[in-house]
C-alpha cells in the first residue's frame, strides 16, 4: 500500500463538491476505494441510497470516473452487465483497455433488497468488487431498519417505545454468506482503517473472479453523533469486537486486526443516540445480552481464523 | 409452400420461437441476458445453444432473474453493447420496474415478448395483458400475426432502436406463434448482418477516456425536460419505423406499415385487431366479401408509437368499428387498443372528419380460442348497427361463461 503522502497525490477521482451530510463515512469509502484503484481504469455502479443521490444532481457528478446508477436493488446486475459488455466487446477487439469493475450499494440495497441480485452475480463469477457501505439501516430514506441494523438499535420504523427496545432481532451476517459463495475474496473492514481497506480493495480487484467487503461506515444522522466521530466509531466498532476485520482469501479466514484489549460493547453504543434507551437500568439484561451475543460471534471467529482469544 | 419474396432467401419450417432465436443468431447481439419462462424459454435455450457452439460472438448471462435480466442489459447496452433478450408475461411483470428505466435512460435493447397471460390465476397461454400492461414504458412495441412476421420484425427491431434510441419489443401470440411451426421464409445471415448493421452508441460507460454519469438524480429541474425528451422522441418515432420497413421492403421484398389494411378500400364495417387472430378475422373477411357485406380489417403492427392520426384517418371512413382486444385493463370503460382507437378517433373528430359508430370486444384471454363463428358472430352485430340498430352494451366479452 502506498504512503499517505504518495495517495495525497493521486488524481481524485470522487471528487468534492457532493451533497453527503458532514461527517458521513461513504465519501470516504468511495474516495479510498477508487485510490486503491489506482491508475487502472474502473467502471462504478451504485445501488440507489445515499452515495448515489449526493453525488449525482444532475447536472453535476462526483465521479471522474464512468458511473452507473439505474436502481435500488441490481447494483450488482448492473454490474455484470457491464462487465459481461467489456468481456464481449474485448473478446471481439471492439475495445483494448483493461477495466476493472466495483459496484456499490448501502446495506439495504445488498443485505436486503439487492440480496438476490448480488448472490446471482458472485454465483455467475463475474469478475467485479462489489463493496457494500453498511450504516445498518435505510438512512436515505430516513433511518428505517434493515437486514444489517443491530438488535436494540432505535431506528423509524422498529423504533423504542411503551413496549419495544428497538430492534428485537439481531443482523444478518451478510460477510459470512457471501464468503458461502466461495468465491475468491471476501473482506470485512470498517471505516477509521484506511489501510486495511484499500489494502482489501487492491486485493480484491487483483483476484480473478467476484469479490466482496463489507465496509461499516458510521452514520452520524442515523446513529446519533457528533459528526467529528466518524472515524472513532468505526474503530470502536471493531474494538469492541463487534466488527471484527478480517478476510476470507479462497477460503481460508484470516484476522486482520486484532485489538490490544477487548473493550466491552457498551464503549461502541454509549456514543450513540440510537441505543441510548438501551442504558436505561430497566434494558441492563437486553444490554448484558447483546454482550454475550457478540462474544460468541467473536469467539466462532476466532475459531475459524485459527486465532487464540484476546489475554 | 410460400413463395419467397428474395432471391436468396430460405423457405424452412419452424416455430416462432424458433425464428425469433434465427433472427438474433444472424444479428449476433454483443450481449443477451436472459431468465427462463414458458413460452418464451425456447428462445433463450437456442440462442445459448448457438453461443455453445460459437455460431454468435455473444457472451450470454444466464441470470437469476428477469429484474436482473433486465438490470443487466441495461447494464451491458449502457457499457456500449448491442443487447437483446427475450421473456414473457409474469418475467415481463418482474421487469417492470427496469422497463422504465431502459427508456429513461434511452438504451436500444431489443426484447422478443412471447405473449402470454398475467397471474393469477396462473395460466401459461397467449393473450396480451403483459405487453399491454407496458404499453406507457416508453418502449417500441411491434406486434406480429406469424412467425414470418416476428422472423421479419426482429431483422428490423435493431435499426429501429438504435436510430431512435429506444428500447423496441417485439412480439408475438404465445404458443399460438411461439410453438406452432410455420413455413417462414429466412433471409441470409450476411444480408441480415449488413441489413442490422453496426451498433455506435454516441456516449458508452467503457469509453473510459471520456468518463461520464448515466442514471444520475434529476431533481424538479431537470426530470420534466428528460421525460419530454423521452415523449418526443416517441412522437417522432413513425418516420423512422416506416423507413426501416421502406428498406426492409427494397431489400428483401416484404412489405410492412404501421398497421395492415385488409379489404380496406370501400369496406363500411370492420375490425381492429391485434395478432394472430388477425389470420382467422381475415377468413371471415374473407368469407363475407364473397356474400357481398363490404368487411374489412385493420391489424395493428405498430402498438407503440400508436398511430393515431393515420388509423384515424383509415377509420372515419367506416359505419361501424369492432376493436378486438386480447386484454383488459379492467378500467371498467373498455380494453387498451378500444381506449386508445376511440380517443383516436375523437382528437380526429376534432379536425372535423366523421364519426364512426366503436364496439369493443375483449376476446381469448388466458389462450381461449377464438374462431370463425366467434368473428361472424361479431360482424353480424356491426351489420346490424349500421342498419340502424341500437349498439347495445359497448364493451362485451366474447366466447367466456358469464
Amino acid at each position: 500500500m502506498a504512503s499517505l503522502k504518495e495517495l495525497a497525490k493521486r488524481p481524485e477521482s470522487f471528487t468534492g463538491g457532493h451533497r453527503l451530510c458532514t461527517g458521513c463515512g461513504a465519501g470516504t469509502i468511495a474516495r479510498q476505494a477508487l485510490f486503491a484503484a489506482g491508475d487502472k481504469p474502473v467502471v462504478v455502479t451504485s445501488a440507489t441510497g445515499c452515495l448515489e443521490v449526493a453525488s449525482t444532481i444532475f447536472p453535476f457528478s462526483a465521479w471522474n470516473v464512468p458511473f452507473f446508477h439505474s436502481a435500488f436493488e441490481n447494483s450488482a446486475a448492473s454490474c455484470s452487465g457491464i462487465e459481461t459488455a467489456y468481456r464481449s466487446l474485448k473478446k471481439q477487439g471492439k475495445i483494448a483497455d483493461d477495466i476493472r469493475f466495483i459496484a456499490f450499494g448501502g446495506d439495504g440495497g445488498t443485505y436486503d433488497i439487492g440480496l438476490q441480485s448480488l448472490s446471482g452475480a458472485m454465483e455467475r463469477r463475474h469478475k467485479m468488487l462489489y463493496i457494500c457501505y453498511n450504516n445498518e439501516a435505510y438512512m436515505n430514506t430516513g433511518i428505517q431498519r434493515s437486514g444489517a441494523t443491530p438488535r436494540g438499535a432505535h431506528t423509524t420504523t422498529a423504533p423504542t417505545g411503551k413496549v419495544k427496545t428497538g430492534k428485537d432481532q439481531n443482523r444478518k451476517d451478510l460477510t459470512a454468506i457471501m464468503a458461502a459463495h466461495d468465491i475468491p475474496y471476501v473482506g470485512q473492514t470498517a471505516v477509521g482503517y484506511w489501510n486495511d481497506f484499500m489494502t482489501k480493495v487492491q486485493k480484491a480487484l487483483e483476484v480473478d473472479g467476484p469479490s466482496f467487503i463489507n465496509i461499516i461506515q458510521p452514520c452520524r444522522l442515523g446513529w446519533g453523533y457528533k459528526p467529528e466521530d466518524t472515524m472513532v466509531l468505526g474503530r470502536l466498532a471493531v474494538e469492541t469486537c463487534i466488527w471484527p476485520v478480517y478476510e476470507v482469501v479462497n477460503g481460508e479466514y484470516k484476522l486482520n486486526i486484532k485489538p490490544k484489549e477487548k473493550k466491552p460493547v457498551t464503549e461502541f453504543m454509549k456514543h450513540q443516540v440510537r441505543f441510548k434507551h438501551l442504558f436505561k437500568p430497566e434494558n441492563q439484561t437486553l444490554l448484558n445480552e447483546i454482550q454475550v451475543e457478540v462474544d460468541q460471534r467473536w469467539a466462532k471467529l476466532l475459531r475459524l481464523c485459527n486465532e487464540q482469544p484476546i489475554a | 409452400m410460400i413463395k419467397t419474396t428474395y432471391a436468396k432467401g430460405k423457405v424452412v419450417a419452424k416455430t416462432g420461437n424458433e425464428v425469433m432465436a434465427e433472427a438474433m443468431r444472424q444479428i449476433a447481439p454483443d450481449v443477451v441476458a436472459a431468465y427462463p419462462i414458458t413460452p418464451a424459454t425456447e428462445i433463450v435455450q437456442i440462442f445459448s445453444q448457438f453461443v455453445a457452439d460459437g455460431l454468435v460472438p455473444t457472451e450470454f448471462v444466464a441470470v437469476e432473474s428477469e429484474h436482473s435480466a433486465m438490470s443487466a442489459c441495461i447494464g451491458a447496452c449502457a457499457a456500449g453493447a448491442r443487447t437483446m433478450t427475450g421473456t414473457s408475461s409474469q418475467g415481463l411483470a418482474l421487469m417492470w420496474e427496469m422497463l422504465y428505466i431502459a427508456a429513461g435512460l434511452r438504451l436500444p435493447l431489443v426484447m422478443a415478448v412471447i405473449n402470454r397471460a398475467l397471474s393469477a390465476p396462473i395460466n401459461i397461454h397467449g393473450d396480451q395483458s403483459d405487453t399491454m400492461g407496458a404499453r406507457d414504458a416508453g418502449w417500441i412495441q411491434i406486434y406480429s400475426e406469424n412467425s414470418q412476421e416476428a422472423y421479419d420484425n426482429m431483422v428490423q427491431s435493431t435499426r429501429i432502436a438504435e436510430k431512435l434510441q429506444l428500447p423496441t419489443m417485439i412480439t408475438t401470440d404465445g404458443f399460438i406463434i411461439s410453438h406452432c411451426m410455420e413455413v417462414v421464409e429466412i433471409l441470409p445471415d450476411e444480408d441480415v448482418k449488413k441489413f442490422a448493421g453496426e451498433f455506435k452508441p454516441e456516449r458508452y460507460l467503457l469509453d473510459i477516456k471520456r468518463p461520464y454519469t448515466l442514471g444520475a438524480i434529476d431533481l424538479q429541474d431537470y426530470y420534466f425536460e428528460h421525460r419530454f425528451q423521452l415523449a418526443d422522441a416517441m412522437n417522432n418515432a413513425i418516420p423512422v419505423i416506416l423507413e426501416v420497413a421502406q428498406d426492409f421492403y427494397k431489400t428483401f421484398g416484404r412489405k410492412y406499415d404501421l398497421y395492415e389494411k385488409y379489404c380496406m378500400d370501400d369496406a363500411e364495417v370492420a375490425l381492429v385487431i391485434i395478432g394472430s387472430a388477425a389470420g382467422t378475422a381475415k377468413v371471415v373477411v374473407d368469407d363475407l366479401r364473397s356474400k357481398g357485406v363490404k368487411a374489412g380489417l385493420i391489424k395493428i403492427r405498430v402498438f407503440r408509437p400508436f398511430p393515431a392520426k393515420q388509423l384515424a384517418a383509415d377509420l372515419a371512413k367506416l359505419k361501424v368499428v369492432a376493436v378486438m382486444d386480447r386484454a383488459d385493463s379492467c378500467s371498467g370503460a373498455g380494453a387498451p387498443l378500444y381506449t386508445d382507437v376511440t380517443a383516436a378517433l375523437y382528437s380526429n373528430a376534432n379536425a372535423g372528419l366523421p364519426l364512426p359508430k366503436v364496439v369493443d370486444y375483449v376476446y381469448g384471454l388466458g389462450g381461449r380460442d377464438i374462431d370463425l363463428d366467434h368473428f361472424h358472430e361479431v360482424f353480424a352485430r356491426l351489420e346490424k348497427i349500421k342498419a340502424g340498430g341500437p349498439i347495445g352494451p359497448v364493451v362485451e366479452y366474447i366466447n367466456v361463461r358469464k
